[in-house]
């Protein structure tokens, strides 16, 4: 199962859960993404040796995209 | 320890999205580290100068003024002191005086998640050491960083000069601690000059002065920031 999480005040919601063979919980996480961009959210995935890249749409392959905020200078 | 690399490879295309929209700002790179640190530079040396020199002129003219031109001594030693105390305590690491954990009514069960999570980004020494010290460690190209919850410290190749940055999470509200710097260290990967454009500089020197204003339990991050930093030279 691929996960999207959020980065909130509990430490981590998961918004959204899809399995490749299963169309409907995968349509329902585009659907939750595209809500969490909407509100402002960040979405990057993390690979394996650490380097993450920014995404503007859910990657379907990904274990786990991670939402975030915004950061600002201080 | 190896710290893993900020950025994706060939770097993230569509980059940092925060800094996309600081149109008005210079885009970090080598060459601005290397300018704004010169810069730190004949500061300091400026300070030292404009206080130093008329202490010695006193001194020189009437030995009997050496209590005002100590006094004129210490007021630069004061600022330079002050400089290095606010770049390094600005970065608040998890724990640290000013940290998120520790604020009245902070949730242990959502701290604890927080950590569980920054733990999962990070491999295992890292995580050890940010366990340790408070600290997230990430190799980046233009050196070793450390997040913090409010910002980041970079410890530039040849691990001799630090750059303190204060950058932190837009709306942060009840954020618990390891989610603060868990935002940062996902910037920081995704786009790392972005990361330095957006975050505001506010210190830039020798390592050794950063280090002794740091909290006691946090400077082996530094230590193992400047071992990495001194292979990259």
């Amino acid at each position: 199962m691929s996960r999207l999480i959020r980065l909130d005040r509990t430490g981590h919601t998961e918004v959204a859960e899809w399995s490749a063979d299963d169309r409907a919980s995968q349509e329902a996480a585009i659907e939750a993404f595209r809500r969490e961009l909407e509100e402002g959210m960040l979405a990057s995935i993390t690979g394996t040796d650490g380097s993450g890249e920014v995404v503007r749409e859910l990657p379907l392959d990904a274990d786990l995209v991670i939402l975030r905020r915004p950061i600002q200078g201080g | 320890m190896e710290a893993h690399p900020a950025t994706a490879p060939g770097g993230s295309a569509r980059g940092l999205t925060e800094a996309a929209v600081l149109t008005w700002r210079e885009r970090a790179s080598e060459r601005t580290l290397r300018r704004d640190g010169r810069r730190w530079t004949l500061w300091t040396l400026g300070v030292v100068v404009t206080f130093g020199a008329p202490a010695a002129v006193l001194v020189a003219i009437e030995p009997l003024a050496a209590p005002a031109a100590l006094f004129c001594g210490a007021h630069a030693v004061g600022i330079l002191h002050l400089q290095a105390r606010r770049g390094a305590r600005a970065v608040v690491p998890i724990g640290g005086p000013g940290s998120a954990a520790l604020r009245p009514g902070a949730d242990p069960d959502a701290e604890r998640v927080a950590l569980g999570l920054l733990g999962d980004l990070l491999g295992h020494s890292e995580r050890e050491l940010a366990s340790d010290t408070g600290f997230a460690i990430q190799r980046g190209r233009m050196g070793i960083w450390l997040s913090g919850e409010a910002g980041a410290l970079l410890v530039r190749p040849g691990g001799r000069r630090v750059d303190c940055w204060c950058v932190r999470v837009s709306e942060a509200g009840e954020l618990p601690a390891g989610d603060r710097v868990a935002h940062l260290l996902l910037a920081l990967r995704e786009d790392e000059a972005g990361f330095a454009t957006v975050a505001n500089s506010n210190f830039s020197g020798s390592l050794a002065r950063v280090r002794r204003r740091l909290p006691a339990r946090s400077r082996p991050a530094l230590d193992e920031a400047r071992r990495l930093a001194r292979a990259m030279r």
